[in-house]
């Protein structure tokens, strides 16, 4: 009797320590994924923070007196006439108007509240409608990237002000009578790269995202699939297999800048394909992700189960009909989310594609899968590395648009495998 | 060691049994003559003629030197302790062991005179004639009627729809299923009790027409009702297939065989008449086994 209450003596004092073992191991978890949501948190709001006004433009919206003595302009429809138009004078006038005390001979400081590229604007407004000619419009225009920045910035002393005191209180005061208006930035889905941060866009990434992307999909998809189903099905075991194995993941963790060099000396030195173009980074990556495709996909093979097999097997299913009919359907969902997330890599990949020329400086929005191209994370790369500030905002902005992308791609990886999943 | 057991569990039993004799047991491998089956291996009408059958896994043998006629719609169950081969040896009559790389087979296996491990022979056609249900239920996870026509449309058995439907409904009445799913052919199987899903997968195998059923301890993953549908199943299908049948039960190998085999680490030890195999044994293993001494 009293040896039997000692021994539960001793049970319940292990117990206690037990008790305190897990306690602290789940202290330790929980203090683990607090400090990831930390981090991750802290991405998110810097990000966003910065960011956020990368996805507004200033605008300046006026009357505009389309006046064809002042242009030296008698008919648009005459491209020598057009190129030889003054269309800058017509938007000087009408912002002088609409500034109560400006006159003449501030001409200069009232042109440097209106963007460049604003009489760009004017002219293909005017050659897209020539009876506009002689009429007065209100049209709206991007104002100058030092208004934008003033407007968005104004009290930030990381940002330097350009404008002067007299232009400040211009804008001020335009921008207090609705003049100068914030509003969303579709020039940045619209365009490509350009020299002026306020018409800077991203569409010409995100196009040369999506041909590489497509490139790198169609080839890496197959040929992963087909390996590892060589690999796993019908190789026979052996020292060479093994030695192909040991390889692929070696190849796995190979650094991507690695790959940018191969690209650069087989494909562009040895085989003449043109640089910066989405063929070549496709390629690039599908090298890159190859590994990645092969691996999961020989895991998702693996893990059907062997009963399976044996019953089609025990039918008389020859080993072709054994993987189409059975192991392929139940193995895909696993394949489909290791692509995903390969591709999702390749997505967010930057050190080949600097290799093979793609982080070229290119206004153009591509079209077609030969055309120079960049791709999000160099223009990420490119506009990050830029001394003018409101590229920096830019950048924050890019970035948010590739995460979008990138969660995307994770969230329909996730949907793709509980949708497809089958019990057995 | 042996003896110890022996003397042990004979004590234990004592009170039940009458007539055991306490007897003076030898380590197995002394009395087990290599190649020698005592009772009736051989049939005279054999559907498989399996002479001086030896399998090894790499260098390890399996099965020594076993020969045994399985004649024409008898059913035959293999029994024994685990390990002793019986699976191995059940596995080679369709060449199910051809995907385990190390496995080698010699010996000459003959399905009704033709060599099976022919290099030239077809897998798929041997198979096609040599069906196999395993020991835990494996329904493919589609549904119930895609699950008993794979076989058939692979095999091209059926040209219409209409043929195949007929295939399909037979092979669910065959196997005492079409009553309880003929209402939900398009459920997926994995939805299935497990009695059924065993049922099923006998549906399936003999949804091609083999000549021959292989049953790998078909009932071990089921309960006792489910397990008495199936050897109801078992002696129905005894009329036009040759069964061969693993069981560790052996009240089971009693009801469903009309021979029984038993091996004993990877020999052949005992072929008989079922009854005379459980009532006068010739060979003191086969003996020990039954009276519960080992296994």
């Amino acid at each position: 009797m009293n040896n039997q209450r000692s021994q539960a003596e001793i049970v319940r004092q292990s117990l206690k320590s037990r008790y305190r073992k897990e306690r602290r191991f789940r202290a330790y978890g929980v203090l683990a994924i607090a400090i990831a949501l930390g981090a991750l948190l802290t991405l998110f709001t810097d990000i966003i923070g910065k960011g956020y006004t990368g996805f507004l433009k200033t605008t300046i919206t006026m009357e505009v007196q389309l006046d064809g003595e002042m242009m030296y302009l008698d008919d648009p429809t005459d491209e020598r006439q057009i190129k030889m138009a003054d269309f800058v004078e017509p938007l000087v006038q009408a912002l002088i108007k609409e500034i109560p005390g400006a006159t003449e001979d501030d001409r200069d400081q009232v042109r440097g509240l209106i963007n460049p590229y604003a009489s760009v604007t004017l002219r293909d407004a005017l050659t897209a409608n020539p009876d506009w000619l002689g009429t007065s419009r209100t049209m709206t225009f991007l104002s100058h990237t030092n208004v934008d920045v003033y407007v968005k910035h104004a009290g930030d002393d990381a940002y330097s002000i350009k404008l002067n005191d007299q232009q400040k209180a211009w804008v001020d005061e335009l921008q207090e009578r609705g003049v100068i208006e914030t509003s969303f930035n579709d020039v940045f889905f619209s365009g490509g790269d350009s020299r002026d941060p306020s018409r800077a866009g991203i569409l010409g990434a995100i196009v040369g995202s999506l041909l590489t992307m497509f490139v790198t999909l169609i080839l890496s998809f197959p040929i992963g699939v087909a390996a590892a189903i060589y690999l796993e099905e019908f190789a026979p075991q052996n020292k060479f297999t093994d030695f192909i194995e040991v390889n692929i993941n070696n190849l796995a963790a190979v650094p991507s800048i690695i790959f940018g060099l191969l690209g650069l000396a087989v494909f562009i030195n040895l085989f003449g394909m043109p640089r910066s173009v989405p063929v070549v980074g496709g390629l690039v990556l599908t090298l890159m992700t190859l590994p990645t495709i092969i691996i999961s996909s020989r895991a998702a093979i693996k893990s059907v189960p062997p009963s399976i097999r044996e019953a089609a097997e025990g039918i008389g299913a020859s080993k072709m009909q054994v993987v189409l009919h059975h192991v392929l359907p139940l193995a895909m969902p696993g394949m489909l989310t290791g692509s995903i997330i390969g591709m999702a890599q390749a997505l967010g990949e930057t050190a080949p594609l600097l290799l093979i020329g793609m982080v070229a400086f290119i206004v153009d929005v591509p079209d077609g899968f030969l055309d120079s191209a960049t791709v999000l994370p160099v223009q990420v790369f490119l506009w990050a590395g830029s001394p003018e500030l409101a590229f920096i905002e830019r950048a924050s902005a890019a970035i948010m648009v590739l995460l979008t992308f990138l969660i995307s791609m994770n969230a329909l990886a996730i949907w793709m495998r509980k949708r497809l999943e089958r019990r057995w | 060691m042996n003896t110890v057991n022996a003397t042990i569990a004979s004590e234990v039993s004592q009170p039940d049994e009458v007539a055991v004799p306490v007897q003076e047991s030898k380590p197995a491998e002394t009395i087990i003559e290599e190649g020698k089956t005592v009772g009736k291996p051989f049939s005279d009408d054999p559907k498989f003629k399996l002479r001086d059958v030896e399998v090894f896994y790499g260098d390890a043998p399996a099965i020594k030197k076993i020969s045994l006629d399985i004649g024409r719609n008898e059913v035959i169950a293999f029994i024994g302790p685990s390990g002793c081969g019986k699976s191995t040896f059940l596995r080679c009559l369709n060449r199910m062991n051809d995907s385990i790389d190390i496995c080698r087979v010699r010996g000459s296996l003959k399905l009704d005179d033709h060599d099976i491990y022919d290099p030239k022979r077809d897998v798929v056609e041997l198979r096609a004639r040599v069906g196999m249900v395993f020991q835990k239920p494996n329904p493919f996870p589609k549904s119930i009627y895609d699950n008993v026509a794979y076989g058939p449309r692979i095999h091209g058995l059926a040209n219409r729809k209409s043929d195949l439907d007929e295939i399909v409904e037979n092979s669910l009445r065959k196997a005492g299923l079409w009553d309880e799913v003929k209402d939900r052919l398009d459920a997926n199987a994995t939805g299935m009790s497990g009695g059924q899903q065993q049922r099923l997968c006998i549906a399936r195998a003999i949804a091609v027409s083999p000549e021959v059923v292989l049953m790998d301890e078909p009932c071990s993953a089921l309960d006792p009702i489910a397990t008495a549908k199936v050897e109801e199943l078992i002696a129905e299908l005894s009329e036009s297939y040759t069964i061969v049948i693993v069981t560790h039960s052996m009240q089971q190998a009693a009801r469903v065989s009309h021979r029984t085999a038993y091996f004993h680490l990877g020999h052949l030890v005992e072929v008989n008449e079922t009854n005379k195999v459980f009532t006068s044994p010739e060979h003191e293993l086969t003996e020990s086994y039954i009276t519960g001494r080992f296994g």
